[in-house]
């Protein structure tokens, strides 16, 4: 108990002891000046004066300091916040009176999807934030020329959460991409090619040359297909300008599958990880954001429909373009949470080489590399390797593969208490978060998680690579055995008795020259 | 959370993606008042959701008088009949850790085995007891689990009395927006574990009858908790990348907080990879 009673009292003195932020003072020094005051002073009823008296020994050490200046109230950052979303609210009144055959807007009803979330059961805010979030969602579409626009979703993490928005140009509206990435690069990768030839040229006979040449990097897919069809806008809170994330390049696809990081909520955090992503959180982002919408982006069957060609040009390209289909007739919702062959994916699988359609990269390097691979042009050699095919466009999701026994979709009603008046809800197991929901003609998909893959078991981190050889192994500078002291006396018997064999043949030989020369 | 904010507070934590729909809302409404009275709870809380291949578990949990110790959870899945969870004691959480794996069914009844390692030479395998487990005490264990490891409560929400017995603070005001912002103001609401001895100088801040609960910045790693201001600032909202889906709220200058777990019960272990 005494220890305790120790203890408290030490902390209590170390209470005493701190300097109070206002006045630069603490009550420890401040009561050891009073009392020193009152034992020098001996004031009568001392008990009765003795706030005068503190106060008289606060007085006496403050400076006298009056100041005419009143502080600056610092806007919080909520009030910072609370400015930039009260933009949200005002109305554009320059347009007036609008023509009702105007192209209809590219916002989807808001009020709508957020009363058929709230039934599906998955929210990215509340009703409040939701409103805020469609009110961003329009800003977005006014200051764009899009053709459509629908929110994707949102992403958490760590620091601030993202809110996705995806949305397609309208046809011959978008920006000409000046890729002022790729343009330095390329003249970066001819600066150290020159630097290369001349520092061989300088004899640089020294040091062994690499022949390590990096296999070549599958090219980006175009603006407008395969996996850069959309173009993707975000922003952390709603009310704050969108940024569009840059498009995503096979290599960071491939990349993102091998590791698996928290987002920060700062486009420009680094990502640091093995095997090393090429870009920032921006491409790390980008890129979930794109195998998510392969993977879970899924309508009723029978909603999109392919495109019907006259022409059908190449029989073997995969179709990758469909439209909705007039005459759709929706299913049961109880159905619809049934079976999961209602459902399709309508967004094209990514192949394994991080793209939509196959590349050739061991194309013979005169020849160009298309981005449709036109294969059929070239010599079909043995070793080309074989194209990559995934499932077509419009797959039931029955066909979908199990994640180590567990089914990779879920499916529910909203409301056991009225079915009639239910929503169907999709939930995928694979990626945790990913939702979508139908309800006769209209459907909707979703995402509100942290942007990572669930493929059951643990993450196992890549190792790295073996160590390359140094050099290539050869009879010359594989290690033997020093013969023993037995098979060098062997060897040294065979090779006298061979010396002696030849001898006498050139011995013999001399007699027939010898004779040979007699006889002429 | 408790069932009497339950009408606000869902709105708060419905940014970590999962909300409950009307009908649902209204079933706990109901469903908790009546628990209450059959059990004979003082406080009962709707504790939050864990998501299973068929089913989802809802899952409420009752205190008694003492806040630590007295408590007990049950689950549902339809909001309206509850079923008691038994409690979940060292033995139990040995078995489940190595039976159970994988998500949960959403089938009380399924039953995980854990098959041991044959080694090479060992002959007396047939006599080996599998481990078996039914996803009933694996929920009671995972629940326990996650109540123990993060749940959170602003401090100075509750107080200790002399006697020990813990009980909420009637004088707790809120933090304020400053104090909302550090993470050594939020406390777990379990029994304390005492892992760190803190300094004389840092004594000096502490209230004894406060600071009994250990605070979440003292957690390794560090950075398992995201600390964050959303709904237009006006909320503080813990997440826990533990376990994933476990979300706290804390409305700043008001006495209004609470916790909520709406995952797939399954502890992050991959977390040092991904910090």
């Amino acid at each position: 108990m005494d220890n305790q009673k120790q203890e408290a009292a030490a902390a209590f003195k170390a209470f005493m002891l701190k300097t109070s932020t206002k006045s630069n003072l603490n009550l420890y020094d401040h009561l050891a000046r009073l009392l020193t005051k009152v034992m020098d002073e001996r004031p009568p009823n001392a008990v009765d004066v003795i706030e005068d008296l503190s106060f008289r020994v606060k007085r006496e050490l403050l400076p006298d300091f009056q100041s005419t200046l009143r502080d600056l109230s610092l806007s919080t950052a909520a009030q910072l916040l609370a400015e930039q979303q009260g933009l949200l609210f005002s109305r554009v009144d320059e347009r007036g009176e609008q023509d009702e055959e105007l192209i209809e807007s590219p916002l989807p009803n808001v009020n709508e999807i957020s009363f058929f979330l709230e039934q599906a059961g998955v929210a990215l805010g509340g009703r409040e934030e939701m409103q805020r979030i469609f009110l961003a969602l329009k800003q977005l579409v006014d200051s764009q020329p899009l053709q459509r626009c629908r929110l994707w979703g949102k992403v958490m993490g760590t620091e601030s959460n993202y809110i996705v928005a995806e949305a397609e140009y309208r046809e011959g509206d978008e920006e000409e991409e000046q890729s002022p990435e790729e343009a330095p690069e390329n003249e970066e990768r001819d600066a150290d090619v020159d630097d290369e030839k001349e520092g061989a040229e300088e004899g640089n006979a020294l040091l062994p040359q690499s022949t390590y040449k990096p296999p070549p990097a599958a090219p980006k897919e175009a603006n407008g297909t395969g996996v850069n069809k959309y173009v993707y806008y975000v922003c952390t809170e709603p009310g704050l300008p969108w940024v569009k994330l840059p498009p995503v390049t096979p290599a960071q696809i491939n990349a993102a599958r091998h590791i698996r990081k928290f987002f920060t909520g700062r486009l420009d955090a680094p990502i640091c990880s093995y095997p090393p992503f090429p870009g920032h959180e921006a491409n790390y982002l980008r890129a979930q954001i794109a195998r998510i919408s392969a993977g879970t982006q899924v309508s009723p069957q029978g909603f999109y429909q392919f495109r019907e060609e006259e022409e059908e040009e190449e029989p073997d390209a995969p179709r990758n373009s469909y439209e909705q289909n007039p005459d759709f007739e929706a299913a049961p919702i109880p159905k619809m949470a049934e079976s999961m062959s209602n459902w399709v994916h309508h967004v094209q699988h990514i192949l394994k080489q991080g793209r939509c359609t196959w590349v050739n990269l061991a194309a013979k390097p005169e020849e160009e590399l298309d981005e449709d691979g036109e294969a059929e042009e070239k010599e079909e050699e043995p070793d080309e390797p074989d194209p990559e095919v995934g499932p077509p466009l419009l797959t039931p999701l029955s066909e979908d593969k199990e994640i180590r026994d567990t089914p990779p979709w879920s499916a529910k009603m909203s409301s056991t208490l009225n079915p009639q008046y239910a929503v169907a809800v999709l939930r995928s197991n694979l990626w945790p978060g990913a939702h979508a929901y139908a309800c006769g003609k209209r459907f909707e998909n979703i995402y509100a998680g942290w942007g990572l893959k669930c493929a059951g078991g643990f993450y196992m981190p890549s190792l790295p690579p073996a160590p390359q050889s140094e050099y290539p192994s050869g009879p010359e500078i594989t290690e033997a055995l020093d013969p023993s002291l037995e098979e060098e006396q062997t060897l040294k018997a065979t090779l006298e008795l061979q010396q002696a064999a030849q001898e006498e043949l050139e011995s013999l030989q001399g007699d027939e020259d010898e004779d040979e020369d007699e006889d002429d | 959370m408790d069932s009497n904010t339950l009408y606000y507070s869902l709105d708060l934590v419905s940014g970590s993606g999962h909300a409950l729909n009307g009908e649902q809302r209204a079933a706990l409404q109901t469903s908790l008042v009546l628990l209450k009275k059959n059990y004979k709870f003082n406080r009962v809380m709707f504790w939050g959701k864990i998501l299973g291949i068929k089913e989802d578990y809802f899952i409420a949990q009752g205190k008694g008088h003492d806040e630590l110790k007295d408590k007990q959870f049950l689950y549902s899945f339809n909001c309206m009949e509850w079923h008691l969870l038994p409690p979940a004691d060292n033995a139990m959480v040995g078995e489940v850790s190595r039976a159970a794996k994988g998500r949960f069914m959403g089938d009380p009844s399924h039953e995980y085995t854990d098959y041991p390692l044959k080694r090479e030479g060992d002959e007396a395998t047939e006599a080996v007891e599998l481990i078996k487990v039914t996803e009933e005490r694996r929920l009671a264990v995972t629940v326990h689990l996650i109540d123990e490891e993060v749940s959170v409560v602003p401090r100075g929400a509750f107080n200790r009395t002399h006697l020990g017995l813990m009980n909420t603070n009637r004088c707790f005001e809120g933090l304020s927006h400053a104090e909302a912002g550090k993470l050594d103001n939020f406390l777990h609401f379990a029994k304390p574990k005492k892992t760190k001895k803190k300094l004389i100088q840092e004594q000096a801040d502490l209230n004894p009858s406060i600071d009994f609960l250990d605070p979440l910045s003292d957690d390794v790693p560090k950075g398992q908790w995201s600390l964050q201001l959303e709904n237009a600032s006006s909320v503080c909202v813990l997440r826990s990348l533990l376990w994933m889906g476990l979300t706290f709220y804390h409305v700043p200058m008001t006495p209004q907080h609470g916790y909520v777990y709406f995952g797939y019960g399954c502890k992050n272990l991959d977390l040092p990879f991904m910090l």
